[in-house]
This record gives C-alpha cells, structure tokens and sequence, in this order.
C-alpha cells in the first residue's frame, strides 16, 4: 500500500501541488492525469524518493520511505522519461546488469524476455544502434524480469506502438491481479477497462493558492 | 529537550526573532568599533620596531579571525542542516558564504598591505597569508555552486554538503601551508603572533575582535532575514508583510 | 548475512565491470586525459630552457600539478553519461547503498584514468632527468595520491552533474581542496631528491587516502541525491 499524506512541492518558488493526500491499495492500476507542466513527474519523483518535497510525507507499506530506502527499493520499479540504458552496452548486458542491481529474477532467460519485447536476434548489438522505440523496449523488458510489487512508470507508452500497448496493458492487469501496484502517467489512449484503471486528476487550480 | 526550539524551525518566528536580537548586535558593533579604533588607533603606543604600521593589526587579526568563525559557523550550521533536514539552517550556510569570503579579503588586503613596509613586497608567500588566500577560494567556490542552481533549496543543501567537505579539509590545509612554508622559505618572523604582547596594546586588539564578531553577527542576522524573505515570497506572512511597508512609508 | 555480502560485492563488481566495458567499447577517448598529461609535462621545458639541474628541481611540481589538471578533464565522465541517460537514477534506486555502488564508480574510474597516469611516469620522469629514487618517490606519491583526487574529484562532480555549465565550477571547487595532495606529494619527491626519507609524508598521503575512502563515498552519495532531484 502506498500512502501519501498532504504533500505539497514548491520547485523555484512556484507551488506545483498542494495538500495532496491519495492512497493506493494493492491490485490497483492507477493513471496520474492533468495537462504537461502540472506536476506529474514531479510526483513521480518525490513518490520515488529522488526528491523531497516542501512538505508532506510518503509511506509505503506502513512505513516512511525516507526512513528505509533499502526496503522500499527492494519493492520499487522506475522508469522514467529517461530509461537508464547504457547504449554503449547490448541489451543483454543492460539487462544482465539491472538484474544484479536490483536484485531481479535470477532464474529467468533473458533471451526469452528480450523476444517478449520483440528484440528477438538484436541481443548482440549495441542499443545505441537501435532505435527509439527499440531502446524504449529495452527498458520495458525490466517488467519482465523484477520481482517489485510497485511499478512507478512515467509515460511508459512514448515511442511503443499499438500492438506494443496492448501488450504491456496485458502484463499491467497480470500485475494487478497477483496484487501488485501500477502507477502510471502516459498520453496515449488505453484501451484498458475502465473498470480496471482508477484516475488520479492533478488540476493545475491549487497553484494559484497560498498556503501556510 | 529540542521541544523550546521547535518554533524557531518555522521561518516566520526565525525572522521576527533575528528582527529582534539585530538592534543589541548593531548598537554593540558601533560602540565596540568606536572604542577599539579609537584606542588602538590612536592611544595604544606605537610599536618601537615597527613603529605605526603595526596598527593594522587591529584590524587584521580580527577580521582574520572572523574569517574562520565565520566557515566555523557556516560548518555547524551545514551540519545541522543535513542531519536534521532543517531548512532555515541551510539558508544559515548562504547568508554566511559571502560575508566570510569578504572578512577572508580584507585579512588578506591588510595582510598584504603590512607586508608592504616590513618585506617591501605587496606580497610574500608566508604561511598565514597563503592559507587565507586558500580560505578565500574555498569560499568563493561555495558561493559559485550556491548560485549555480536555480532552485535555492537544492542550492542551500549542496552548499551545505560542500562545506562539511571544507571544513574536513581546511585543517589539513592549513598545516600543509605552515609546513611547506617552513620548508621553501625558512623560518619567517612571525608577525602577528606575538606570544608577549604589551597589555596597552592587547586591550584595543580584544575590543576589536569583539567589534568584528559583533559586525559578523549583525550581518549573518541581516542576511538571514533576506534569505527568509526570498525563499518565502510566496508565502502570505511576507506578502502581508511588504503591504504592511508600502503602508508605513506611504504615510511618511 | 552471508549472501548479503556475496550480493554487495557482486554488485560492486557489476559495476566496476560496467564501467569498464563502456569505456573500452567507447574506445580512444579513454586515452585522452593521457595525453593531455604527457603534453602538459612536455610544455614545460618548452618553456623554460631544457636545462637539466632545473627541470629536476621543478619536475615534482610540473608532474603533478599536469596530474591534478589531466585529473579535472577526465571527471565530467564520471557521472554526466549516467546523469544523462537515466542511469544515475536507476543507480540510486538500486536496495543496495549508493555510497557503497558510488565507490565502484569511482574504482573503476580511477583504474581507467589514475592508473594509466602511473603507467606512463616512467616516460616523464626521462623526459624531466629525474633519478631513480626521486622516480620512486614520484611513484609512490601518484601511487597513493590519484585515488585521493579521484574521491575528491567525484564529490565535486556529484555536486555539478545536474548544472549546465558544472565543468569550470568543478575546477573552482575541487582544485583549492586538493592543495595538500600537491603539497605532501612534492614535498615527498623533493626529499628523495635530495636523499631524505619521506616516509613520514607517504604516511600522511596515506591517512587521507583512508580518510576519504571512509567518508568520501557518503559526501557522494549527499551530493547526487541533491543534483539528481
């Protein structure tokens, strides 16, 4: 379960959010909504613990994740507008290396992951020689592989195409349903059911406001 | 046992707080500085080597001091800073910077400017002098990654970081200066730590440093407030509080 | 317990092996702070005349003040492809201590840029006519000395990664902190030179080596959390 209690930023003197309290259970799918320049990487950031907000505070599973990074990173996924793959690695060695540092799967073919993902017969070339969207499935490809029950994924869409959503929706609502956690923000429509994705809207209206 | 401090923590009280302590460090700057000039500058004898040059020592070792109470300060305040996440104590470390680097530069000016009539050079490699020129670039690098970041939070935290990473440093600085200046040059004459020093002569010196810890004070205070009011802008005590100006010296 | 220890120090490897597997298949420009320091070093007795008694007096400080300036040039790797590409981020948001994954970044940095500094000494130390003992001396110094400006030289890099213009601020703050580094490490070779033991002075270079090694990686670690949000 992750809680988040009256978090308000301020990022150079603008306040980006105020007051914000959600919590999210597991087996939730959630999409973090509102127009760009709203907050929603921002959020993303401080839900993550790579920033710190102005004031508020973040627990997961009970307790607050500036007081046990280790355990909360045990459980976190991120991928963010920037995918962290070294392009002067081959996709194997990226996800060789995510494995090892994240304490992955150990017991899992990566070649076969990196099939899923539709980078079948590329495991040898450098990612730099790939495409955008190729690159952008590297990174995907560390859904296959963790063991997180939260996944934190910022536009996790940009640069897939059609079928490419569909099947990383199939694996989101998996997710759910062994009781995991999906937050995301993304652009694209979503074909998910309704009923299955709940909505989180950021308004750009609390910006405006002072506050104590 | 930190319960009493705890207003302290929120900006708005820090501010009034600092309003109040400044006046008592302001009129205790200007009677010690009136004093000590005064004294040392004038009644003080002259010394029968160096005859009225000597003088600037009043002003010299104090602001030497100065110099390092005020990165000592800087130090505390940095540490508190990011073991206990406080805010106010990080806009501590960037009220500080600068007017320690200016304390730094007129130790250094007077420093070399005594240097003048004894050595008949503007400037000798000794190891006093050296060791605040160094002091003096550490500051300024402080103060050039502070205003580097846009974001003045971030900003306070890595010039906090930067100067616990100095004051482990500054140390082993100093005596490597001492040691390697004993090394290239000999033993120098120590000028300004003479161990016996005429009673006529110490007291205007101790009034000074008092003057210059005094004058730290009030500045350090001075530059807080502003610091406060520029982080909060966005809050509605100091807007409340520039309508409230606008009103006063309307009616003036 | 123990496999907590198998899993650091695997991931210390990884990251280690990481490193240097990116820069070998980036190729030439791993040699590049080399060069730079061979044409420091040679600049000097451009300048200076090519008289040998001088060069040797003054060859302790043109080697390591070129070493301090081939150090700078080579930091903005440490940690800018990483904080461009995301994988800082993924770095920090690894379960195992950043201090601890940052100290692999900064071996394996050391072994791509301080180690070939020791490689090529032999060869400045001809060009500059220093003996044998002095060229120990000089080793040695290198030897404990480079691994100190590598800590240092990171935390400043840690603190300016996230600016735009972080590369003449590194200088500005990193250089005045490495002033005994230069000072202890000449004054060593500068007493071999004249015959003297200055064991007492490696000792010293020692000490701040184990004293950064212990609180350096923690500094670095502060640091990115403040560049990296």
């Amino acid at each position: 379960m992750l809680h988040c209690k009256m978090l308000t930023v301020v990022r150079e003197d603008r306040i980006l959010f105020k007051d914000l309290s959600f919590t999210i259970k597991p087996g939730e799918i959630v999409q973090i909504e509102g127009p760009n320049g709203v907050g929603k990487t921002s959020l993303f950031r401080l839900l993550i613990g790579l920033s710190t907000a102005y004031s508020g505070d973040i627990f997961w599973q009970g307790s607050s994740i500036d007081k046990d990074r280790e355990f909360f990173y045990q459980q976190l996924l991120y991928l963010g507008h920037k995918t962290g793959i070294k392009p002067e690695l081959t996709p194997l060695e990226n996800l060789q290396f995510f494995q090892t540092l994240h304490a992955a799967k150990q017991d899992i073919d990566l070649w076969f992951v990196l099939a899923q993902v539709g980078l079948a017969g590329y495991e040898d070339v450098t990612t730099a020689q790939l495409s955008a969207g190729q690159q952008r499935r590297v990174a995907l490809a560390r859904l296959w592989i963790n063991k997180c029950p939260l996944w934190v994924l910022d536009e996790p869409f940009t640069a897939i195409d059609k079928s490419g959503i569909a099947v990383l929706e199939g694996l989101f609502v998996k997710h759910a349903e062994k009781g995991g956690i999906v937050l995301l923000t993304t652009h694209q429509d979503m074909t998910l059911d309704s009923s299955l994705l709940r909505k989180i809207e950021l308004g750009g209206a609390a910006a405006d406001e002072d506050y104590v | 046992m930190w319960k009493w401090l705890h207003p302290y923590a929120k900006p708005e009280k820090s501010y009034q707080l600092a309003g109040k302590l400044l006046p008592w460090f302001v009129v205790l700057t200007v009677i010690t500085f009136i004093i000590g000039l005064l004294w040392g500058l004038l009644f003080a004898p002259a010394d029968y080597q160096q005859g009225d040059s000597f003088r600037i020592i009043y002003i010299h070792v104090p602001a030497a001091m100065m110099a390092m109470g005020a990165y000592s300060s800087m130090a505390i305040a940095a540490f508190v800073a990011l073991v206990w996440q406080i805010r106010l104590a990080e806009m501590t470390v960037a009220a500080t910077a600068p007017i320690g680097a200016v304390f730094t530069f007129i130790a250094l000016f007077t420093g070399a400017a005594w240097g003048k009539p004894m050595w008949g050079a503007w400037w000798v490699w000794d190891a006093r002098l050296t060791s605040e020129l160094i002091l003096l670039f550490v500051y300024l690098g402080i103060i050039a990654l502070y205003n580097a970041f846009s974001d003045k939070v971030l900003a306070g935290r890595a010039a906090s970081i930067l100067t616990l990473v100095g004051v482990i440093n500054l140390p082993v600085i100093h005596y490597s200066v001492v040691w390697w200046n004993t090394l290239h040059q000999g033993p120098t004459i120590s000028k300004f730590g003479k161990p016996s020093m005429a009673v006529e002569m110490l007291w205007p010196l101790l009034i000074m440093i008092a003057a210059f810890a005094t004058l730290l004070g009030a500045l350090i205070l001075m530059r807080f407030r502003n610091e406060i009011l520029t982080r909060e802008s966005h809050r509605p005590w100091v807007r409340q509080l520039a309508l409230n100006n606008v009103k006063i010296t309307g009616k003036n | 317990m123990k496999t907590m220890f198998r899993a650091l120090f695997s991931a210390f490897f990884q990251v280690v092996a990481k490193e240097l597997q990116g820069a070998f298949r980036h190729g030439s420009d791993i040699l590049n702070p080399v060069w730079f320091f061979i044409i420091v070093v040679t600049l000097f007795p451009l300048g200076i005349g090519t008289d040998p008694a001088l060069l040797e007096r003054i060859a302790p400080g043109i080697i390591w003040v070129a070493a301090l300036l081939a150090a700078l040039l080579s930091f903005e790797r440490l940690f800018k492809d990483d904080f461009i590409d995301g994988s800082l981020e993924q770095l920090m948001l690894s379960p195992f201590p950043l201090a601890w994954l940052v100290s692999a970044k900064v071996f394996a940095h050391w072994l791509l840029t301080g180690l070939p500094l020791l490689l090529v000494s032999p060869l400045l130390a001809t060009f500059l006519s220093l003996d044998i003992d002095t060229y120990i001396a000089l080793f040695l110094t290198l030897l404990i000395g480079t691994p100190i400006l590598s800590l240092f030289g990171a935390i400043g890099v840690a603190l300016t990664v996230g600016l735009r213009k972080g590369g003449i601020l590194l200088s500005l703050i990193m250089l005045p902190l490495s002033i005994p580094i230069l000072i202890f490490s000449t004054m060593a070779i500068d007493a071999a030179s004249y015959g003297q033991s200055y064991i007492g002075l490696l000792a010293l270079l020692g000490a701040m080596l184990i004293t950064a090694i212990i609180l350096a990686p923690f500094a670095i670690a502060a640091s990115l959390r403040v560049s990296v949000s």
